[in-house]
């Protein structure tokens, strides 16, 4: 039975398989295998550790939900953004259905959840992604929402965090997906002229057109350890160069070494930190 | 009639006119410049100084090769970080000397290698989306060929976006979409039609301003005649940007990306 279990939790289902909406719900079950250390793990001590394997220290992936538990004071979370529905506008076939049955089983409306609440007391707005939604992608509206959350954090001059987990650019919405990369980024400018921070944190996996906007234009860049960052993803790269990638290739510390991030964050630690720097930048005005 | 299929053949064809063409016809005078101070010269890339009519503009433009040779020398229009950096310095140097900005973009995408992600190929698209949003000059973009993914959109924040009849932009190859999307690379053809990738599709959904019309056949077959056709918007657009206010100018370039998306709300 639990060898059954643990079949079932391939873990390269978990990690790269784009069929990974089941990401979140891999502790499912009484048991767990953990895809890095390959330790068979009781279900319960994994949540109660954050989601964080206890032998090894993997950090796996987790739903906005419960990110946002972790984060953000208990009662102080205020959703905005709410009710913004995705359209076909390529009519691809399926895709309606696809979000409609993603929206019941996630109980979320869309890629990213967007909100006001407080960390450690302290007033910010917040975007956290969803890896269970279609790999976290971004098209319309999780472009709409991420531009709302910034303009919100203009408008009441509040520090904005973007917790990142997404595969890119949503294809099925074609190019209107693409230019979301540009209305975001144009929605940071402004943001960036007010002087507010803004902190982004990447998150396992940060990949494709989100790298490519937001998530690298924080004044602060953190990463939870070994997360997977980059632009192309590891399976292009090899087959445009023909080569097998060096270990540790587009991970956090990767990242780190080559100067495109501030600090990695283990999870225990990310609420703590982050108010840290939110005191650290708190406006005498 | 070209389908969107037969446009994607015509805009990567080795004979189509590529930037230094246009560069060539185009302008009277043209200065290139080099390097991106930081880490190297990215001959996917081609900036400079150039004089059209009365107008001192920076013009940017991704360069492929016509032959093999030409194409490894150019990395087949495949720009690395460093060569969007290079187009985000000379931005920044027209911004100073108050010079309008032309780009020609025609590019397959970033390019996906090891040294292009230690260097922060994300990085270097999101400040170029980031500050091409606030310069405060006009910025006119055109797609001469392929316009594929973040990689042209690198180039493509701007005043006025135009396209060339046959070029395409999307985002990403027909063929990664079949191949991803529906799983069969071969389903090419179908992919493009549904893309929307075409000039005539991305002026419907409003993401471009103005498509440029080839000479019958496509623009490989008569490069005085695009030429000419691309510098007559060139001056048309220069003529109307100009005279824009700046602030008025940066607002009207915010609203632009600002509203598209399709949402029910």
């Amino acid at each position: 039975m639990i060898i059954d279990k643990i079949k079932k939790m391939n873990p390269e289902d978990i990690q790269f398989s784009s069929k990974n909406e089941v990401a979140g719900d891999m502790l499912v079950g009484k048991w767990v295998k953990c895809d890095a250390c390959k330790e068979i793990l009781y279900k319960e001590e994994v949540h109660k550790n954050l989601s964080v394997c206890p032998n090894c220290g993997k950090h796996f992936r987790i739903s906005s939900r419960r990110r946002i538990k972790q984060i953000i004071d208990e009662g102080t979370f205020e959703e905005i953004g709410k009710g913004l529905k995705t359209t076909n506008p390529l009519n691809f076939e399926g895709y309606e259905k696809k979000l409609e049955s993603l929206q019941e089983k996630t109980k979320i409306e869309e890629a990213v959840t967007t909100g006001i609440g407080e960390i450690e007391g302290e007033k910010v707005v917040l975007a956290v992604m969803d890896g269970n939604f279609m790999m976290g992608s971004m098209g319309s509206v999780v472009g709409e929402k991420i531009t709302l959350a910034i303009e919100t954090s203009i408008k009441l001059r509040l520090p904005l965090i973007i917790f990142c987990v997404s595969g890119g650019a949503r294809m099925q919405e074609g190019i209107i997906s693409l230019m979301q990369m540009a209305k975001t980024s144009a929605a940071l400018a402004k943001h960036n002229k007010e002087g507010l921070l803004y902190i982004s944190v990447l998150t396992d996996p940060t990949t494709g057109g989100v790298t490519a906007s937001f998530a690298m234009l924080g004044d602060i860049i953190l990463a939870e350890p070994n997360a997977l960052i980059g632009f192309a993803g590891p399976r292009v790269i090899e087959q445009t160069i023909k080569q097998q990638l060096p270990d540790g290739f587009q991970r956090s510390e990767f990242l780190l070494e080559h100067g495109f991030i501030d600090r990695i964050v283990e999870r225990k630690n990310m609420k703590t930190e982050l108010a840290n720097i939110l005191k650290l930048h708190r406006r005498c005005d | 009639m070209f389908t969107a299929w037969d446009k994607v053949l015509l805009a990567r064809d080795s004979k189509r006119p590529r930037t230094l063409d246009y560069i060539e016809n185009i302008f009277d005078e043209f200065i290139e410049l080099h390097g991106d101070r930081l880490f190297g010269d990215d001959k996917s890339i081609v900036g400079g100084i150039a004089r059209i009519e009365n107008y001192v503009v920076t013009v940017i433009g991704q360069q492929k090769g016509k032959t093999t040779k030409e194409n490894m020398e150019r990395n087949f229009g495949m720009t690395n970080p460093e060569g969007y950096r290079k187009a985000l310095r000379l931005m920044k140097q027209a911004e100073k000397f108050g010079r309008p900005i032309i780009t020609f973009i025609d590019t397959p995408g970033a390019y996906p290698g090891i040294g292009a992600e230690e260097r922060g190929q994300g990085e270097a698209i999101a400040k170029n989306l980031l500050e091409m949003s606030t310069l405060k000059v006009p910025i006119i973009c055109i797609v001469i060929g392929e316009g594929s993914s973040g990689g042209a959109l690198a180039l493509g924040v701007g005043d006025k976006i135009i396209m060339l009849e046959n070029s395409v932009y999307s985002i990403l190859s027909p063929e990664g979409f079949a191949s991803i999307l529906y799983k069969d690379a071969t389903k090419n053809r179908e992919a493009a039609e549904n893309m929307k990738i075409t000039a005539k599709d991305l002026k419907e959904l409003e993401i471009i301003d103005e498509i440029i019309k080839e000479p019958t056949g496509g623009s490989q077959n008569d490069i005085a005649g695009i030429t000419s056709n691309v510098k007559k918007s060139i001056i048309k657009n220069l003529n109307k940007l100009t005279k824009i206010n700046k602030d008025i100018l940066l607002e009207e370039r915010y609203e632009k990306f600002r509203k598209i998306g399709k949402i029910e709300r």
